[in-house]
C-alpha cells in the first residue's frame, strides 16, 4: 500500500478510506480528508517534510506523519 | 471600557489577513496584556461601531480548530467556553480568505454550534477574480444562517459593513447551531451528553469532554457525569474524526450551492516562486543571502542611531550634572537612571530593525518556506524549522533573539531555542574579545595570509554556534516538559508586506521590550551604582588617604582625581565583593579586581572594559583603546611577579565570557518571555557553573 511518502514530486494520489483513524485530527481538520487529492509538490533535502497541496491547502508535514497516511495513486 | 460596549472575539486561520482586520478595525486603540498564568500575549483594542456604540475587540490567536493543539491556541477555545458576563464573548468575528473559504469554514462551523452570535468575514475578495472565484453571497448567508460580509482588509474595503453587521448580529441575538454533533454519529450517545446539563450547548458539553476544558461555572455533580464520557477514549477519538467529517460533508454542500471556482481563470505564481525558493539548493542560497543582507543591516544602519544615544546620553548626563546641585540624588540621577535608561535605548535601533525584517519575512510567507527547508536539521537538536531565525538574530543581540522565538508553537522546541540563544556570539562580547585577543594573541599571519587574531576571533564565534547547538542536544535528551505538539506548516500565498501590519508589529515588539525588560536592566543598574558608589569608612576617606599618599609624587589634577577614583572603587561595597569572591576565581586566573568587572559586566558584558579601565585609573574611551591595552599589559600578578594578563589568563577570561550569561537584558527577556524565575534562573546559573569549569580547564591546563 502506497503512503504520502512513497509520491513522487508532481504526483497525485487520493486519500484512501481505511486510513480515516491514522490520520491525526490537526491534519484531518486542515482538509486532509479520506477521498481528498494530494499532490507532492516539493522535498526538503533527506526527503524531509513534505510540502503537499490537500483539498486546498498547502502544507509542509513531517515524513513520519505522511507515512502513516496511505493513499491510492493515481492512474497514469 | 464601557459597559454597553459589545466584547467581540476575533477568530480566524492563520494567514487569513485577521491581523490586517484587527488593525482596520482598532487602528492604534490596542494594547497588549496577559492572559493570566499563560505565555500568550492578548491584545485588545476599541472600535467605534457607530456614533453611539463601541466594541472591545480580543485578537485571539490564529487556529485552524477550537480542538487545540497548541498554547496559543487552547486560549482560542478557554475564551469560548467561559460563561462569565464580564468575559465571555457577545459576539464573534470569524475571519476567513476567500480562497480557502472550505477549510476556513470548519472552524466557523465549530463556532456556530456554540450558539454564539456570530458574523463572518470573507477576506481578500480583491483576489477573487485573479482565483477565478464567484460567491452567491445571499445564498450563503441563508445556508449559514448569519451574518456574511465580504471585505478586503488591507484595502481598508467592506470595514464599515462588518461593524454594521457585528450591531445587527448583537440586537437580534439570535444564535443557532450549523451542523450539530448528534445526528449522524451516535444519537443515543449524544442525547445522553445534552442530558447532563441545560445551562450548556451540546456543543460545549462535548468540547468540554474532548478537551478535558471546564468551565468555572459548572457544577461537581456535571462534571462527574462529564467525566464518565472520557472513560472510553478510542470512542471520543473515532467521534471526533466523524465529526470532522461530517462537518466537511456539510460545508461541501453548502459550498457546492454558493462557491465556484474556474481553475482555467487562475493563475499559478505561487508554483513559480516556490520552485525557486523551496529548491534544494537555491532556496539555501537565497535564504543565506537574506541572512546576510539582515545581519549587516543590524550591524551597519544599526551603527549610527546606536552611537547617537550613547553620546546623547552622555551629553544629558553631563548636563545634568553640571546644572543640578552636588549631592546623592544628581550622582543617582547622572550615574544610575540616566545611563540606566540609556542602555535600555541603545537596543532600541537592533530590535526595531530585526523585527522590521522579521516581519516583512512573514508577512510575505516566506517565513514557512525557510521552516520548511530548515525543520530537519534543527529537529536534530530537539529544536525546529522555525528556530533558525532566533539564532541567527542571536549574533546581534539575544534580546530580540528571544523575543523572535514566540512563533514557535511547541513549548519544549521554543524552551528549548530560549534557553541556547545567548551561546550565540551577541555584538556586546565584541568589545571584550577584541581587547583581550590584541593582548595575548600575536599580530601574526599564518600560511602567509590568514591573520591569526581573526582567526582567533572566528573561532570564538563558531564556539558560540557549537555551544548553541550542543547545549540543544543535552536539553533534548533530558528535558522533561509536557508538550502537546503536532508539526504541520501552512505554506501561505506569497504576498506583498502590508506597511501598516509591519509598522504595528515593530511598534509592539519594541515596545514590549523597553516597558519588559528595561524595567528590570533599570533597576539593576541603580543598584550597581548605589555599590559602587557607596561604601565603608575606607570609602568616606578616600580623597583624604589619597593626598596623604602623594605628596612627593608629581602628579597633575586628572591623574589625583584617576587615583582617588581607583581607591573609592577598591573600598566601595562592589570593591569589597570582589575581594570577597577572589577565593573563588583564584583558580580562573583572575584577581579581585577582574571580579569586580565580573560583577558590574553582569549589567552588559561591554562594562567588563570599562570597569578595568576605572580600575586601572584609565579613562575609559573607545578611541583610546591602546591606553587601556597598555595599563592591562602592564598590570603585573602580585603572586608571581609576572604579567596579569598573559595567554592562559586571557584564554580563560574569553571561553567565560563566550559560556556565562553575563547579561541582565537577557536574564530580563527570558523571565519576561517564560514568566517564571524557573528558567532564567537555571540558565544564568548553568551557564555560569559551565563558563566557570570550562575557564578552570583552559587555565589549568595552559598555565
Amino acid at each position: 500500500m502506497s503512503t504520502i511518502a512513497s509520491l513522487h514530486i508532481g504526483e497525485i494520489g487520493y486519500i484512501s478510506e481505511e486510513s480515516l483513524e491514522s490520520i491525526p485530527l490537526k491534519l484531518l481538520e486542515m482538509g486532509c480528508l479520506p477521498g481528498a487529492e494530494v499532490e507532492l509538490i516539493q522535498l526538503a533535502p533527506l526527503q524531509d517534510p513534505l510540502y503537499i497541496c490537500v483539498n486546498g491547502s498547502h502544507l509542509a508535514i513531517r515524513k513520519e506523519t505522511a507515512a502513516k497516511i496511505q493513499i491510492l495513486k493515481a492512474n497514469n | 471600557m464601557s459597559r454597553n460596549d459589545i466584547k467581540v472575539a476575533l477568530i480566524g486561520n492563520p494567514n487569513t489577513g485577521k491581523t490586517s482586520l484587527f488593525n482596520q478595525l482598532t487602528g492604534l486603540n490596542q494594547k497588549v496584556g496577559n492572559y493570566p498564568g499563560v505565555t500568550v500575549d492578548k491584545k485588545e483594542g476599541t472600535s467605534k461601531l457607530s456614533s453611539t456604540q463601541n466594541a472591545i475587540i480580543t485578537d485571539l490567536p490564529g487556529t485552524y480548530s477550537i480542538n487545540p493543539t497548541s498554547l496559543d491556541e487552547s486560549i482560542v477555545l478557554k475564551t469560548l467556553l467561559k460563561k462569565d458576563i464580564k468575559e465571555s464573548p457577545d459576539v464573534i468575528l470569524v475571519v476567513a480568505d476567500v480562497e480557502n473559504l472550505k477549510r476556513n469554514l470548519l472552524l466557523f462551523s465549530q463556532i456556530k454550534d456554540l450558539e454564539i452570535p456570530t458574523v463572518l468575514a470573507i477576506n481578500m475578495v480583491d483576489q477573487m477574480h485573479r482565483k477565478g472565484i464567484s460567491i452567491d453571497l445571499s445564498l450563503l448567508k441563508k445556508e449559514l444562517n448569519t451574518e456574511v460580509v465580504l471585505i478586503s482588509a488591507r484595502k481598508n474595503e467592506g470595514i464599515q459593513e462588518v461593524k454594521e453587521a457585528i450591531i445587527r448580529c448583537h440586537v437580534a441575538a439570535k444564535a443557532s447551531p450549523l451542523c450539530g454533533v448528534n445526528h449522524k454519529i451516535d444519537p443515543d450517545y449524544f442525547d445522553k451528553l445534552k442530558e447532563i446539563s441545560p445551562n450548556y450547548s451540546l456543543y460545549e458539553l462535548w468540547l468540554m469532554v474532548t478537551q478535558n476544558n471546564f468551565p468555572e461555572t459548572i457544577t461537581k455533580e456535571e462534571k462527574e457525569k462529564l467525566l464518565a464520557f472520557k472513560q472510553d477514549v478510542s470512542k471520543l477519538k473515532k467521534y471526533q474524526h466523524k465529526e470532522t467529517i461530517y462537518r466537511y460533508q456539510e460545508i461541501n454542500k453548502i459550498l457546492k450551492k454558493t462557491y465556484i471556482v474556474d481553475k482555467t481563470k487562475a493563475t499559478n505564481l505561487r508554483g513559480k516562486l516556490d520552485k525557486i525558493f523551496t529548491h534544494r539548493i537555491f532556496g539555501y542560497v537565497l535564504f543565506s543571502l537574506i541572512l546576510l543582507v539582515i545581519f549587516q543591516s543590524i550591524f551597519d544602519l544599526a551603527s549610527v542611531p546606536m552611537n547617537f544615544i550613547d553620546t546623547t546620553f552622555a551629553q544629558i548626563s553631563d548636563f545634568t550634572k553640571s546644572n543640578l546641585p552636588q549631592g546623592v540624588f544628581t550622582d543617582l540621577l547622572t550615574e544610575g537612571i540616566i545611563p540606566g535608561i540609556g542602555g535600555v535605548i541603545i537596543f532600541i535601533p537592533q530590535i526595531a530593525i530585526l523585527f522590521l525584517f522579521i516581519a516583512i519575512l512573514e508577512e510575505t510567507g516566506y517565513m514557512s518556506r525557510v521552516v520548511f527547508l530548515m525543520d530537519k536539521i534543527m529537529r536534530r537538536f530537539g529544536m525546529n524549522g522555525k528556530s533558525v531565525i532566533p539564532l541567527i538574530s542571536g549574533t546581534a543581540c539575544a534580546i530580540p533573539a528571544i523575543m523572535a522565538t514566540r512563533t514557535i508553537s511547541s513549548w519544549k522546541e521554543r524552551l528549548i531555542t530560549i534557553l541556547v540563544v545567548p551561546f550565540t556570539t551577541c555584538s556586546a562580547r565584541l568589545p571584550v574579545y577584541a581587547i583581550l585577543i590584541a593582548l595575548i594573541i600575536p599580530d601574526k599571519k599564518i600560511f602567509g595570509f590568514l591573520n591569526l587574531q581573526g582567526l582567533v576571533l572566528l573561532s570564538l564565534y563558531a564556539l558560540g554556534f557549537l555551544s548553541a547547538i550542543i547545549a540543544a542536544y543535552i536539553l533534548h535528551k533530558t528535558l522533561k516538559v509536557e508538550s502537546k505538539s503536532f508539526f504541520v506548516v501552512e505554506m501561505p500565498n506569497y504576498k506583498l508586506p502590508s506597511i501598516k501590519n509591519v509598522f504595528f508589529e515593530v511598534v509592539e515588539k519594541t515596545k514590549a521590550f523597553v516597558f519588559g525588560a528595561g524595567k528590570i536592566i533599570l533597576a539593576l543598574s541603580i543598584v550597581l551604582w548605589f555599590l559602587a558608589s557607596n561604601g565603608g569608612s575606607s570609602y568616606q576617606n578616600a580623597e583624604k588617604s589619597v593626598f596623604e599618599n602623594i605628596d612627593n609624587q608629581n602628579l597633575n589634577e586628572d591623574e589625583i582625581q584617576q587615583k582617588i577614583a581607583s581607591v573609592k572603587l577598591e573600598s566601595s561595597y562592589i570593591g569589597i565583593l570582589g575581594k570577597a569572591i577572589e577565593p573563588a576565581i583564584k583558580p580562573l586566573g583572575y584577581d579581585w579586581k577582574i571580579g569586580i568587572a565580573l560583577i558590574t559586566s553582569f549589567a552588559a558584558r561591554e562594562v567588563f572594559i570599562g570597569t578595568l579601565a576605572t580600575i586601572y585609573s584609565v579613562e575609559a574611551d573607545d578611541e583610546d583603546t591602546t591606553t587601556i591595552k597598555q595599563k592591562m599589559a602592564s598590570e603585573i600578578n602580585s603572586d608571581t611577579g609576572k604579567k596579569r594578563f598573559n595567554f592562559p589568563v586571557g584564554m580563560s577570561l574569553m571561553v567565560f565570557y563566550a559560556f556565562a550569561m553575563q547579561c541582565m537584558a537577557t536574564f530580563a527577556i527570558v523571565k519576561r518571555e517564560t514568566k517564571t524565575w524557573k528558567w532564567p534562573l537555571i540558565q544564568l546559573f548553568g551557564m555560569a557553573l559551565l563558563a566557570y569549569v570550562s575557564s578552570f580547564l583552559t587555565y589549568q591546563i595552559l598555565s
